[in-house]
């Protein structure tokens, strides 16, 4: 009877993951080797001309999307890692304010955070158009959609999602390795480089895990900060699926994006053990 | 004295990534309280409480606030049984499949909105199943799961098993000890699940956009309203939402550390 209760316990989840996130993916698989339209119907021909076209089609775009992703992801590693240090070791017994602080904009939707970045970087905003009355900037001068406001918004979004891991890693550093260094006359510089940063790397790996993925896949940022030369992969899937009903093509262009950032996880995944990377994900 | 001058670097480095953080914050408030005129709100136009009294004066984004809301709680709560159920079952026993479980989790939590989004559109359509509520929550309940799996395990993995043995000892059944020994010892854990899953369902944009046919969330009708821009109501719905929770996360803080110190 005991032998079953873990079964039991773990029956209903199974369920729910195997019939909407299993099934659902293995039939997207399916539809990506389909032709045809939703009127007509669509016939499994196995067929990859889909992936081909598709590819071709929005190779711009995807490669867009992991540029920008990119991008955004070493932008926010280098933002954030000071001040996942920084609270980590010095904010003392004010640790957990700081933590708070940096969580604030989680209290506000994603949505409308991004929506008050647009307000805040608005041509005749509170910001340029002060600006622009001072005689600081030229009229002409904007941000909104550009390139720079959709990965400063995709680096605005996620950087909490950087620094927390990292703090985490930080955190379980043991300070008497680091005295021992110290006292085993390294500096202070390679203290860092040699004890401090490889101990903080799963940290740092869950991290660029966490910000990634997100980032290139979001389609938010792209529409409400971007203009018509941002177009990610996120907006293309939307378009395909909800505007033209292209199922066969959407399904292709999903699973090529999940490839890509499979692969990557699984990288990250071989390297540090599943299980660390969920616990680092989960504080 | 190097040293010094570099934490004082990092610690006013560390404000100023929290003001930027908090910045668009200040003006989703602000502009709560701008007199607009014109459609656009966008430029300081003067100071008033108007958009606070007409708060549920736009019809569809009541709605969606309160379609949001019920979504929110109904997912919470299948996510929450769902969750500390399977993350017992992980964090406790080891058992034939428990490396195909840990996947699962993984894959869930990996897998990209977008995907999750696409992939749930698929099926429904397939199986001719009408998108609204339903579809909806079902879409939240998977995404919160393995959220509420994974803080509930951390919570289970740390727990003494002797205390358990010991009511058992004492003559409680199966279902006493869970209710009256294990259920309080992981309830941080199923409670910080529940939280989170609360969060991510009321934030969700990218699943919902694909799988909820006609029935408007509030994420949704934001954007769905960006082109002709933003009523102040949302600003002042975002304000309220903000204040409550943050009230509730200071006040959860207070209680937590008057419990530790007594």
């Amino acid at each position: 009877m005991r032998r079953w209760t873990p079964y039991w316990l773990a029956l209903p989840a199974w369920l729910w993951l195997a019939i909407f996130l299993v099934v659902p993916i293995a039939a997207m698989a399916s539809v990506s080797l389909t032709t045809g339209n939703l009127i007509d119907g669509f016939t499994q021909t196995f067929s990859v001309s889909n992936y081909t076209d598709a590819i071709a089609k929005y190779s711009t775009q995807l490669v867009r999307s992991l540029v920008y992703g990119g991008v955004a992801t070493v932008i926010m590693l280098v933002l954030g890692y000071p001040v996942a240090y920084w609270i980590a070791f010095k904010a003392g017994h004010r640790k957990s304010m700081f933590l708070f602080l940096l969580l604030l904009p989680f209290f506000v939707s994603f949505v409308l955070r991004t929506i008050s970045w647009g307000f805040l970087l608005a041509d005749d905003g509170i910001l340029f158009g002060t600006l622009k009355g001072w005689g600081v900037l030229p009229e002409d001068f904007h941000v909104l959609a550009t390139t720079v406001a959709v990965i400063g918004g995709l680096v605005y979004n996620f950087l909490p999602f950087m620094i927390l891991p990292i703090y985490v890693a930080l955190e379980r550093v043991d300070p008497r390795v680091i005295e021992a260094s110290y006292d085993l006359y390294a500096s202070r510089f390679s203290t860092f480089r040699r004890v401090v940063l490889p101990l903080s790397l799963p940290g740092v790996f869950a991290g660029v895990l966490m910000t990634f993925v997100p980032a290139t896949a979001d389609p938010i940022n792209a529409q409400v900060l971007g203009g018509t030369g941002n177009t990610m992969i996120g907006n293309i899937v939307q378009t395909e699926y909800l505007v033209n009903n292209d199922y066969p093509t959407a399904s292709a262009i999903s699973f090529t994006l999940m490839a890509v950032l499979l692969i990557g996880i699984f990288i990250y995944a071989r390297a540090l053990g599943t299980e660390n990377v969920l616990e680092a994900a989960a504080r | 004295m190097r040293g010094k001058l570099g934490d004082r670097a990092l610690y006013v480095y560390t404000w100023l990534i929290i003001l930027w953080l908090a910045s668009p914050i200040a003006v989703m408030i602000l502009f709560g309280f701008n007199d607009k005129q014109s459609k656009s709100n966008t430029s300081w136009q003067g100071f008033t409480f108007k958009w606070y009294q007409q708060l549920f004066a736009i019809d569809g984004l009541t709605d969606a606030l309160v379609n949001s809301l019920i979504i929110a709680v109904v997912s919470t709560i299948l996510a929450t049984v769902l969750g500390t159920l399977l993350g017992l079952a992980v964090g406790r026993y080891r058992f034939r499949g428990k490396g195909v479980t840990d996947f699962l989790i993984f894959a869930a939590i990996s897998t990209p909105e977008l995907v999750m989004g696409a992939s749930l559109l698929s099926l429904f359509v397939s199986a001719n199943a009408p998108r609204g509520h339903i579809t909806i929550i079902i879409a939240h309940t998977l995404f919160s799961l393995a959220f509420v799996v994974v803080t509930v395990r951390a919570r289970v993995v740390g727990l003494d098993p002797s205390l358990e043995e010991a009511a058992r000892d004492l003559g409680a059944g199966t279902f006493t000890t869970f209710r009256l020994v294990t259920l309080p010892s992981i309830m941080p854990g199923v409670a910080a699940g529940a939280m989170l899953a609360f969060a991510l369902s009321i934030d969700d944009y990218v699943v919902t956009s694909f799988v909820n046919g006609s029935e408007q969330t509030f994420p949704l009708w934001i954007v769905g309203a960006v082109k002709v821009g933003i009523p102040p109501q949302v600003n002042v719905m975002g304000t309220l939402i903000f204040g409550i929770g943050v009230l509730l996360a200071v006040a959860n803080a207070i209680s937590a550390r008057r419990k530790t110190t007594h």
